[in-house]
């Protein structure tokens, strides 16, 4: 769209990954100013945005902003940078969910000590995920595959909610052991390949890799990424982490972290080890569908009344589910599949990042995110208390259902798609039972999220008591206060008796601007769905050159 | 037949040189009046500062000494690059030590002259075990090394733990001693030389009817180098030592103490019994197996709560890296590669482990029950040292920030893959979680709010001491700069040293 020359490009994907590093020395220094973290954030995005306006979009297949500088020759890593079609929307989502994060951090400090320690850790963790996204060394992404780890355990630990000092040693020890059995499948490729550079990997397809060790390679590289995606059924970290997670470190967990996992599928052991990719794909399917049901049956499980369901923990088994879809389209090793499953990537990374920054703001209303203390018997009642605020609600909950026009219905449509003719070679009967529960998936998520809006939007009219005592001028006026009392007094705050009383603060002006970014894009990959097929298309051609479908 | 050997005085210089710093020392410690013996430290760090600078000379790595007149090819100490890079970590070592040890050398409770002695003695001796190329010098050189150290373990007045530990630690390494000499001489008897080269070629064409003779040689031999390192099932002797032994000398046991082992069991096996690799091969890579697991978790199961936990977390954590740096060297029996891996991964972890100690050190100094408790809040405290034990702990646990910890682990398991030992890199794997586990704990105490009601017990004293400042700033450099360029110590994993 713009035409930049290679230069800037390749100074904008550098500036994409020094830019947080800097930024998170720079925000711990004394006397730096507190919006600094976002001014950086912001400038990230800038540049990621920059980075999308000059990308070749006529060949999104091949890497662009290239930059390739011989680094730890010993170990023959390189530092070799690029982007191309699917790492590029990766990219700027990483980058837009950031900077959202930290605008919600700036106008509401997370609770607890240090905001600039907040802060630092997220750009930390910004930098880590962008790396991962954006390099072509297989010994570089699992040193940004790991550069993650340490910000997310202390965003966790520090500012979590409760229970958050088990589950932060969960992520860490699940993605650890996962990550170490990676760091043993991607050195048998590289010792055995011959090289660590993830282009030529791809490009030779698997030449020059025997049998068996694309067969280790696939397993060791496939459970590490499946702990990170997760997979059912290693994915028993992630509920955990979600719920006593802050509100921008779920987000972040949720919208980018995971997509790491299935970023690294598509990218590593897809292209590399196709033959070991072939016998494991029956597997991982059947992972995957098991995984479709099983966050959708605990969902339901959760949002029943009276079973203490956690909204944030629903969201994390939702992510389960949806994550099911992702390895599925990339179990069937179609074009069809894969681009479904790149598609779905994006989606669930606007809508549940969407969801969990709605979850935070209700907390911050009501100082709770149990179901049956916000919703009791009746329901919440948002679309009455908070209109618009109960109005975004449900279409994030109806998005992530994947209603047709939004954008979680072309990822998990094109997956199933691909399930029903899958690649040669692989068992089709096999595929369309896959395909099968996979439907029927659909169909209990599509329950449990419908209940969810049941219960926190609809519900009875409060009663009229509170109606003259709480006159339209006089809430937002007294929103900030409240707010922060109900966020200080935690659960006890304002939910006697099971139901809430009075109205809750509509949306804020700056929620507006940090959830108005996902809301549209989730209308424009939904209405479309092009925008982001046309990038990935071409690469994943180029790397399944071997399937027809 | 020509006795006479020539000799290079610059080739050996950095072990005469620490060797003379040591006399010097002792000389200087009865004619100094007692108000001036705290000069006594700057001049032995002073001296191996010397010591590691005559290693400029020598760093193109092709000088050797001691040659036999009628065979030159045939020399007794060769500063080749694999000596001259072990001499400058050991040298390092042992000057990050002297600074971590001189407040405590200046208290009461040490007598300077002789513990500085003893030091100079064992770092002389550490220098020159890399570069010996016979058996003789080998042993010479180890026992010079490890026999100051008993005396160092034990030599704090007033401690109950200190003698005990000291005459545990001798007696154990006294029947290693004797094992290796015994296996010594069986190779001796069936190669007929003491030369590392002269018993490769030798035991390559021994009578077949010594192969038994030989075998076990090679295996005693192996035995005691093992135990020198602390590998497993011959390391019950070291938390009790670390313990008992005054911080700094638990710091310099674990680092240029075992530097010192592993460049001895590195020179027997590729040097002199390279024709045997198919039975120290797979010896090696058990031991190595044993090692790291049994380290691991041990530390995993210390109580942080415990007294003296922080010593005995960093003395099995040390167990367990020390079953990583086997880890090569069992994998160059199975491919030309050598055991360059190792002589990285020791060069990390000699920085960052000594680092690690000189902020256990600066700790101490305010909350001597040495618990990992007491590091809770540090961040609040020292901002810096919390951070720079962070770092340390992460670069032992191999996770970005600590890049170069994280690279010198692919190093390592690198050469476990090439070599096809992947059962190893399974374990080793295991490990490096379960290590993970203990590591972050700690650095997450670091960061936790202090308890409250525990103030600061004396706030004047709240700056480390200068030399202590010195070495974590040191300690922290290195690891810094290695982290961004990592290349400078990995080069030595990808070329053959020896």
């Amino acid at each position: 769209m713009i035409p930049l020359n290679d230069a800037t490009m390749q100074l904008l994907l550098l500036a994409l990954l020094v830019l947080p590093l800097l930024g998170s020395a720079a925000v711990l220094l004394p006397r730096s100013p507190t919006w600094l973290g976002l001014g950086i954030t912001g400038a990230v995005l800038a540049a990621a945005l920059l980075l999308a306006a000059g990308f070749d979009h006529d060949h999104p297949g091949t890497v662009q902003a290239e930059s390739d500088v011989s680094w730890i020759p010993a170990l023959g890593v390189r530092l070799h940078l690029g982007v191309d079609g699917i790492s590029l929307p990766l990219l700027v989502l990483t980058a837009l969910l950031t900077f959202l994060c930290a605008l919600h951090t700036h106008v509401r400090p997370p609770g607890g000590p240090r905001p600039a320690a907040f802060t630092s850790l997220l750009l930390l963790l910004q930098a880590g995920t962008l790396a991962t996204f954006a390099v072509l060394d297989l010994l570089l992404f699992f040193l940004a595959f790991e550069m993650v780890l340490i910000p997310m355990y202390f965003l966790i630990a520090r500012w979590g909610g409760e229970g958050r000092g088990p589950a932060a040693w969960r992520f860490v020890l699940y993605t650890v052991l996962g990550s170490v059995v990676m760091l043993l499948g991607l050195l048998l490729i590289g010792v055995q390949g011959g090289t660590f550079d993830m282009v030529a990997l791809a490009e030779a397809q698997g030449e020059g890799l025997g049998h068996t060790t694309q067969l280790l390679a696939v397993l060791a590289i496939g459970i590490g990424l499946a702990v990170k995606t997760p997979m059912w059924p290693l994915h028993s970290w992630l509920p955990d982490a979600h719920t006593a997670a802050p509100t921008a470190g779920s987000v972040l967990l949720a919208g980018v972290l995971l997509k790491m996992g299935t970023y690294g599928l598509v990218r590593i052991a897809l292209p590399m080890a196709p033959e070991g990719m072939e016998t494991f794909a029956p597997y991982l399917g059947a992972f995957a569908v098991t995984g479709i049901v099983y966050g959708s049956l605990a969902c339901l499980a959760l949002v029943r009344t009276g079973a203490g369901g956690d909204l944030k923990r629903l969201i994390a088994y939702s992510s389960v589910g949806h994550m099911g879809f992702v390895l599925l389209g990339i179990a069937t090793l179609t074009h069809t599949g894969v681009n479904g499953a790149l598609f779905a990537n994006i989606a669930h990374g606007l809508i549940t990042g969407l969801l969990f920054f709605l979850v935070g703001a209700l907390k911050e209303r009501t100082g709770s995110t149990d179901l049956d203390t916000l919703a009791g018997a009746g329901g919440a009642a948002l679309y009455g208390r908070t209109p618009r605020f109960g109005g975004l609600f449900a279409f994030a909950a109806v998005a992530s259902l994947g209603l047709p026009g939004l954008a979680g219905f072309w990822g998990e449509l094109l997956a199933m798609l691909g399930a029903f003719h899958p690649a040669d070679g692989l068992s089709r009967p096999a595929f369309l039972t896959y395909l099968a529960v996979a439907g029927f998936g659909t169909l209990l998520t599509a329950a449990y999220l419908l209940l969810v809006v049941r219960r926190v939007c609809m519900g009875d009219r409060p009663a009229a008591g509170w109606a003259p005592e709480g006159p339209e001028a006089d809430v937002p006026a007294g929103a900030e206060t409240d707010a922060a009392g109900a966020a200080a007094g935690g659960g006890g705050g304002g939910a006697a008796g099971g139901v809430l009383s009075g109205l809750l603060p509509d949306l804020r002006p700056v929620e507006y601007a940090a959830f108005g970014p996902l809301v549209a894009l989730t209308l424009l990959a939904g209405l479309w769905p092009a925008v982001l097929l046309d990038l990935t298309d071409p690469v994943v051609q180029s790397l399944l050159p071997g399937a027809v479908r | 037949m020509n006795l006479v050997q020539t000799v290079e005085w610059a080739v050996i210089a950095p072990p005469v040189i620490a060797a003379f710093t040591a006399v010097a020392v002792l000389l200087a410690d009865l004619f100094l009046p007692a108000a001036r013996k705290a000069l006594l430290g700057p001049l032995a760090a002073a001296g191996l500062a010397l010591a590691a600078l005559s290693l400029l000379p020598l760093r193109d790595g092709d000088r050797s000494t001691f040659c036999l007149p009628d065979d030159p090819a045939l020399c007794a100490y060769s500063a080749d690059r694999f000596a001259v890079i072990l001499q400058l970590l050991v040298l390092g070592g042992a000057f990050l030590t002297v600074l971590l040890s001189i407040p405590e050398a200046n208290g009461k409770r040490v007598p300077a002259g002789e513990f500085w002695f003893l030091l100079l003695s064992s770092a002389a001796g550490a220098a020159l075990l890399p570069a010996a190329r016979d058996l003789a010098t080998l042993i010479i050189a180890l026992e010079v090394t490890t026999l100051p150290a008993y005396a160092l373990v034990g030599l704090r007045r007033g401690s109950g733990a200190g003698p005990e530990a000291a005459l545990k630690f001798f007696l154990s390494s006294v029947t290693a001693t004797a094992v290796a000499l015994l296996g010594i001489g069986f190779v001796y008897a069936a190669s007929g030389s003491l030369f590392f080269d002269g018993i490769a070629e030798g035991l390559d064409e021994a009578d077949p009817r010594l192969s038994t003779l030989a075998e076990a040689g090679v295996a005693l031999t192996l035995i005691a180098f093992a135990f020198k390192m602390a590998a497993v099932p011959f390391h019950f002797w070291v938390p009790e030592t670390y313990l008992g032994a005054p911080l700094p000398v638990a710091g310099y046991l674990s680092v240029v103490g075992k530097t010192a082992g592993l460049a001895g069991l590195i020179l027997v096996t590729t040097e002199a019994f390279p024709g045997h690799g198919d039975l120290w091969g797979p010896l090696v890579a058990v031991l190595a197996g044993l090692t790291m697991t049994a380290g691991n978790v041990a530390a995993l199961r210390t109580d942080p709560r415990a007294p003296n936990s922080a010593i005995r977390l960093l003395a099995w954590s040390s167990i367990g890296q020390a079953g990583y740096l086997l880890v090569p060297i069992a994998a160059a029996a199975y491919t030309e590669e050598g055991a360059g891996a190792t002589v990285a991964y020791a060069l990390m972890y000699g920085a960052v482990n000594l680092g690690a100690f000189a902020v256990a050190a600066h700790v101490a100094r305010q909350r001597p029950a040495h618990r990992v408790d007491d590091y809770r809040g540090l961040w609040a405290r020292q901002p810096a040292a919390a951070l720079a034990m962070g770092f340390f702990l992460l670069c032992l646990a191999g996770l970005p920030p600590g890049v170069i910890g994280l690279f010198a682990k692919v190093a390592v398991f690198e050469t476990a893959v090439d070599a096809g030992l992947g059962v190893l890199a399974v374990v080793m794997a295991v490990n490096v979680a379960i290590a993970l586990y203990y590591y972050l704990r700690w650095t997450a105490v670091l960061f936790q709010p202090a308890p409250h009601g525990a103030a600061e017990p004396d706030a004047p004293r709240r700056l480390p001491a200068a030399p202590l400042t010195a070495a974590i700033g040191l300690a922290a450099g290195v690891g810094i700069v290695l982290s961004g360029a990592p290349q400078l110590i990995l080069t030595f994993a990808s070329g053959t040293l020896l």
